[in-house]
């Protein structure tokens, strides 16, 4: 399971499958993430605030989901691309805020 | 969006087919319509041919395609460009689209923001995702400055001279206006979220010197808020990752995050859409409106998937309702490329 909190503040607890990608997950449950590259980390559309006690254990982003993260909006240290994390049973419980929406 | 290289309102182009998006799909289209004996001209916002393959991912690896194991987004583009140009389509890049209306002889014409026309018996929309447009920072109040102080692109540099510019980004747009704008500006500030580039590095070190010797500004931060009135902008706040605010004063705001899709003028084209999608058959992929097909990723038909090989086999199958439509009189024959000399001489492949 990840939780993920939307635009408006409202939380979701989303099934998960292990291997998908934290954006597929979150679009396959119909949340309005645009992830317009597909998961190609190539466009920064399914940017994402993870939850400081969850940053940790995640893996660092690459240099080239930090360079993307150069063509998202109001980025954080708590910034990631969610298409470059894979889920896996070692995240269960993940909660990640939807970044503002693309104009 | 208009340039030089355009001729407004120049004698429209007049083809068979006319498509809307030169991505993979609509290229491919040029291929099937070709060996149907139908011209094409293709138009799109980009400025080059290829859409999101060349856009979002030309150096990234496609693996789906039948028979290419593995091929990039722009071999993939350059390789479709190749298989096409015996067919000499025509292109009309660096614009959009914006009306499309049907004419007493019963032919369709299409208007461009450049002020260009195509008139063609037949049109297909294969705009994929929608048309590439500036990324639009979500800051409070931004709607009320564009065009008066914000600004996405760059059409002519004049309008600059003598203000307090303000560039904002870390990739190659940013850092090239922020070198070809700094001699006119009456004081330029490139803002970056951080001390690193996406940008050629020669662009980088050029903006790092000017930088070094004062006569630009680079900080690093996000821009928070934007001060003005009456669609003019004094200044905007810079936000440091410590959360501390600074103000730059600021005539002209310029955004470079990158670009993003949206439907654009198709949604005004009187066709029935379904979730920003065109619903058509999947014998002819036509939509709701005669001799208007829709093939690719902005279609949409139950089991739809998006990928390019499914666009391609669209292709395939509107080429023939096309035919029909273009040459009324005439019988379809239905031929492999293999075996017919008629399509090797299109091709240009025939044994002389």
């Amino acid at each position: 399971m990840i939780r993920v909190i939307d635009r408006e503040g409202a939380e979701h607890e989303l099934e998960t499958l292990d291997g998908w990608r934290v954006m597929e997950i979150i679009r396959d449950h119909g949340l309005p993430i645009k992830a317009e590259c597909g998961g190609a980390c190539s466009c920064a559309t399914c940017h994402v605030y993870v939850d400081a006690a969850w940053l940790a254990k995640l893996h660092p982003p690459h240099d080239e989901e930090t360079a993307m993260l150069d063509e998202a909006f109001d980025v954080r240290p708590n910034s990631r691309l969610s298409c470059q994390i894979l889920y896996g049973p070692d995240l269960d419980g993940l909660t990640v805020t939807l970044a503002p929406e693309v104009g | 969006m208009p340039d030089a290289s355009h001729t407004p309102n120049a004698a429209p182009v007049e083809t068979d087919v006319a498509i809307v998006g030169a991505g993979p799909v609509g290229l491919f289209a040029v291929f099937e319509l070709g060996l149907l004996d139908m011209k094409c001209h293709l138009i799109d916002i980009l400025d080059r041919p290829g859409g999101q393959c060349a856009e979002l991912y030309p150096e990234k690896p496609i693996y789906d395609i039948p028979a290419v194991p593995i091929c990039t987004g722009q071999e993939l583009t350059d390789r479709l460009l190749e298989q096409i140009r015996p067919f000499n389509p025509t292109f009309s890049f660096s614009q959009q689209v914006e009306g499309l209306e049907k004419l007493a002889d019963g032919r369709w014409r299409l208007d461009t923001d450049a002020g260009e026309s195509v008139i063609a018996k037949v049109v297909v929309i294969a705009a994929g995702g929608g048309s590439f447009v500036p990324k639009k920072p979500p800051i409070a109040g931004i709607d009320a400055y564009e065009g008066g102080s914000v600004f996405y692109a760059v059409r002519r540099m004049e309008p600059f001279r003598g203000k307090r510019l303000v560039i904002v980004g870390g990739g190659d747009s940013a850092l090239d206006w922020t070198l070809n704008l700094q001699p006119l500006a009456e004081r330029l500030t490139l803002v970056h979220r951080r001390d690193d580039f996406r940008a050629a590095p020669d662009s980088v070190n050029r903006m790092r010197a000017l930088a070094a010797e004062g006569t630009i500004d680079f900080r690093i931060g996000q821009v928070s808020r934007l001060v003005g009135s009456d669609g003019r902008l004094s200044h905007v706040l810079v936000k440091a990752d410590d959360g501390a605010e600074t103000e730059i004063a600021c005539d002209a705001l310029l955004p470079f995050f990158g670009l993003t899709m949206k439907l654009g003028p198709i949604a005004n084209f009187g066709l029935n859409l379904h979730q920003n999608l065109i619903p058509v058959d999947t014998e002819r992929f036509e939509t709701s409106t005669p001799g208007i097909f829709a093939i690719g990723d902005i279609n949409w038909y139950p089991g739809k998937l998006k990928l390019i090989l499914s666009g391609f086999h669209e292709a395939a199958l509107m080429a023939q309702a096309a035919f029909r439509i273009v040459f009324p009189e005439k019988k379809l024959r239905f031929q492999y490329t293999t075996s017919s000399t008629d399509l090797h001489n299109k091709l240009g492949v025939a044994e002389k």
